[in-house]
């Protein structure tokens, strides 16, 4: 983690609400700024967190309810990611998508799995 | 000209050999560059030798020798490309430019709709999720570039590590990735020794991207452990024995070794050389064919112009 920890300066306020709008997303259900922090990379003050979290609201990607005497947040689930959907599948279709676009990772063969696996294993271990 | 037409093929031969394997010397950054240029300069070789053969067969052929006119008796018995040869070669030829027209159409009409798709998307979004359980992580080019990324993906990895992802997806819209793919493709398509450039070229992408993404988060390992991770888990149940394994092994095992060497320019100036041996073969190709014509208007001439051009 340190590495990480020492890019904390570095970031961008896109990637900052970037990865504000992945841990809203990667969430089951609703989470309050300071459970958002908790689950950022690197730390940073919960202000920090608000401000971005403001900026999202702005731009209608997040929203926010009262709960008791705080306020939680979740993604807006709008046409946007439906279209990306959309477009997933349709490249799905097309024959030679790996080409089209540049994924991120493509299919592993029985030995790759193990000698993956055996990989992470080793570094959790150390 | 059977010669000189044998260099530029004989210089893709060399290049499917050699190319991918000296790229491996070089920094990802470089062997994607030089691959790419590589690949769509023997698909222009190819493309060319080919034609020059095709052509020396078309001559002989008595209603196009008539529109020059030029002597086919002469033709046949001073053109040292057979007839069977220059048949071949315009089959191949025609081949290879068919499936690149299919291809180029097909891959064309998805990439129109995905396009317009991503045009209805709000302008001030970089980063798309899309709410579905499997893996999946792309870069979408475009104005603005966009990072399309799964809850399925987010889910199965640790924050620290989907902002490597992130930073992978954005080295590849920031460097135009999706071009030099494309660019492979087609040579690949056009030329099919271009296959093993494409493959390797496809390869030193990703790794400039892994390479910009591990500096951005500035921990190799995170961005491995993210690679390993989401390759895991976007396993299906019965995974298809080895037909799509390799590189996100070979990617994770560089990412965990040292970082690039600065470079070695060994490599670059022996593609160098032989692209330029390629390109000066089918230039002097292209002038005896030249010079042969020209001999085979001007016997034509003589024979019933009493040597003056015909008219």
């Amino acid at each position: 983690m340190n590495g990480v920890e020492q890019s904390n300066g570095r970031r961008s306020a896109g990637q900052l609400e970037n990865n504000v709008l992945a841990v809203l997303w990667a969430a089951d259900g609703e989470l309050t700024a300071v459970q958002i922090n908790e689950r950022l990379p690197g730390g940073l003050a919960v202000t920090t967190v608000l401000t971005i979290l403001s900026r999202l609201i702005a731009k209608r990607q997040v929203q926010r309810h009262r709960q008791g005497r705080s306020y939680v947040f979740a993604p807006v689930r709008d046409e946007a990611a439906y279209t990306a959907d959309q477009m997933f599948s349709l490249l799905d279709r097309g024959s030679d998508r790996q080409a089209v676009l540049a994924r991120f990772v493509s299919g592993l063969s029985e030995e790759d799995e193990r000698l993956m696996k055996d990989l992470l294993q080793d570094r959790e271990g150390r | 000209m059977p010669l000189s037409v044998a260099v530029p093929l004989a210089v893709c031969v060399l290049l499917a050999v050699t190319a991918p394997r000296l790229s491996r010397a070089l920094v990802p950054r470089v062997a994607a560059w030089m691959l790419t240029c590589a690949a769509a300069v023997g698909a222009a070789l190819w493309t060319g030798a080919l034609a020059l053969l095709a052509f020396a067969g078309l001559g002989r052929v008595r209603a196009v020798a008539a529109l020059g006119p030029w002597s086919v008796s002469f033709l046949h018995t001073q053109d040292p490309v057979s007839t069977p040869l220059a048949c071949a070669a315009g089959t191949v030829l025609a081949g290879c430019l068919a499936w690149a027209a299919v291809t180029a159409y097909r891959r064309g009409r998805v990439l129109t709709a995905a396009y317009r798709k991503a045009a209805r998307l709000p302008d001030d979004r970089e980063l798309i999720v899309v709410d579905a359980p499997r893996i999946e992580a792309f870069a979408l080019p475009g104005r603005p570039g966009r990072v399309v990324v799964s809850t399925g993906m987010l889910r199965s990895l640790e924050p620290a590590e989907w902002e490597a992802v992130l930073a992978h997806e954005q080295a590849h819209l920031r460097h135009h990735h999706h071009a030099f793919l494309h660019v492979l493709h087609l040579a690949a398509v056009l030329c099919p020794l271009m296959l093993p450039l494409a493959r390797e070229g496809e390869y030193a992408v990703e790794r400039w991207a892994d390479e910009e993404a591990a500096e951005a988060v500035g921990d190799r390992t995170l961005l491995a452990r993210a690679l390993a991770r989401a390759a895991l888990a976007g396993q299906p149940a019965h995974p298809a024995p080895a037909a799509t394994g390799g590189p996100v092994p070979r990617r994770v095992r560089a990412l965990l070794s040292r970082p690039p060497a600065r470079r070695r320019t060994g490599s670059l100036l022996v593609v160098t050389l032989l692209l330029l041996l390629g390109l000066a073969g089918l230039g002097q190709a292209t002038a005896d064919t030249r010079a042969l014509y020209e001999q085979a208007l001007h016997t034509y001439a003589v024979r019933h112009c009493g040597g003056h051009p015909c008219r």
